[in-house]
């Protein structure tokens, strides 16, 4: 499925892109990076651009001797391993490569788990304490009223959703703080399939009770 | 985009001035790419760049071991330094670091001097390792371009990178110290915002904004 780039309206913040880039994001919310990434050549150069500050801080920085016989032993390391095989290219479905290694497949591999008002969601297996899920909104469906504790990142695959202030379609990455209190709504057009990352269980304002949300791990 | 973001986009996409050099270096590229590297009498950065980029391709197509130890001597100290700071210790520093070497020999076919200098592309599989073995996590990649590796990377745009490369390099030394000090602790240190704030004792608000300053001012240098 392509999609043109020059609709890709929201992008990561600095902050995201360089920690992402230094290596210390949270697996989930490097997952939605990378995810947006693979469909966004505009903040793929700016990710290239912050990997070229970590290559210039390597370069230009301290040095610890290494061991003695050390390239000897990486050698019998090179020896020891046979060739890589170039692993197939990854291809984008619907979702991209990086979610679909979650997944081990794209859309029809997906197991779906409904949450009420047609919502469905799945939740990928990333390691720390944020997650990470796939939601499925129907065409004109609303997300649930909630709010959020941390940080929220939520990249469009399908469909397009508004907020009420913007709206967000494929390839568009929206960076929701602490204080938005938001209600996405599902354009009519076409079913809306989003990855949302939190750092914390989302709170629902309204139709799923509080002590529903631990047992739907939403 | 926003327009501050740009600059940084722009110091990876629209080359600098190339000059004669390019001319020059239009047709056999590995021969000349290591002309210019020997041929140019006293080494400055670029050249020192091209010299380490060289070494990957001679890896690449000719197996060549005394570019993989030319390689070896100069970065195997920086990685290890590297890790080390990012909270190795000096036995798993020793031990990730003969990997990263060993994995720059087998990834050399997918390397390309026109896209990313030698220490950055290094730095990314070294980064790769540090979250593996020391933060034990996975790191989602972005899906590849359909660039293939077979393809032979653009003269020009190598040369362009890497004085590109140099530039940035240049601009990172001239920040003021603190403000680079932050940015080496957000690559280094492995500690978020916050845990850089509880190190330095400075408080949150304040280091976001001393790294956009710095992250600014870089932009502004490189314009």
């Amino acid at each position: 499925m392509m999609m043109k780039q020059d609709q890709i309206q929201h992008h990561p913040t600095d902050d995201l892109l360089m920690a992402y880039s230094a290596g210390t994001l949270p697996e989930a919310y490097s997952l939605a990076v990378a995810a947006h990434i693979s469909m966004c050549d505009e903040s793929r150069a700016r990710m290239h651009a912050f990997d070229a500050v970590g290559g210039s801080m390597v370069e230009n920085g301290d040095t610890v001797e290494m061991a003695e016989g050390s390239l000897e032993a990486t050698f019998s390391m090179i020896d020891a391993k046979t060739p890589e095989v170039s692993a197939p290219p990854r291809n984008r479905g619907v979702l991209p490569a990086p979610v679909q290694d979650y997944i081990g497949g794209d859309l029809d591999a997906v197991k779906w788990r409904p949450v009420g008002m047609g919502v469905k969601q799945a939740i990928l297996p990333v390691k720390g304490e944020a997650n990470a899920r796939l939601l499925y909104i129907p065409a004109g469906g609303a997300m649930p009223d909630h709010g959020h504790r941390g940080m929220e990142l939520t990249v469009v695959f399908q469909g397009a959703y508004s907020d009420g202030h913007e709206r967000f379609g494929p390839g568009d990455i929206e960076v929701a703080g602490e204080d938005d209190d938001h209600t996405p709504v599902a354009d009519i057009g076409e079913d809306c399939i989003c990855l949302t990352v939190t750092d914390a269980p989302l709170k629902f304002n309204a139709w799923l009770p509080r002590i529903l949300q631990p047992f739907f791990r939403i | 985009m926003n327009s501050e973001t740009a600059s940084l986009v722009e110091m990876t996409q629209s080359p600098l001035p190339v000059g004669h050099v390019t001319r020059v270096m239009s047709k056999d590229k590995k021969a000349e790419l290591a002309a210019v590297t020997v041929g140019t009498g006293k080494p400055n950065p670029q050249d020192e760049a091209l010299r380490w980029a060289n070494c990957i391709v001679r890896i690449r197509s000719d197996q060549d071991r005394v570019a993989f130890a030319e390689l070896f001597q100069h970065f195997a100290p920086r990685v290890k330094a590297f890790l080390m700071r990012s909270g190795a210790d000096v036995t798993m520093a020793e031990e990730c670091t003969q990997e990263v070497m060993a994995t720059v020999w087998q990834k050399a076919h997918l390397y390309d001097p026109s896209r990313a200098s030698a220490a950055t592309w290094i730095f990314t599989i070294a980064r790769n390792r540090k979250i593996d073995a020391i933060r034990k996590m996975r790191r989602p990649e972005p899906e590849e371009l359909t660039w293939g590796p077979e393809e032979e990377p653009d003269q020009a745009e190598t040369l362009a990178l890497q004085q590109e490369t140099e530039a940035l390099g240049e601009a990172l030394a001239s920040l003021p110290e603190k403000q680079r000090e932050l940015i080496e602790k957000a690559y280094f240190g492995d500690l978020s915002h916050s845990e850089i704030a509880a190190e330095t004792g400075l408080p949150l608000g304040t280091i976001k904004s001393r790294i956009r300053l710095a992250l600014d001012r870089l932009r502004h240098k490189l314009k």
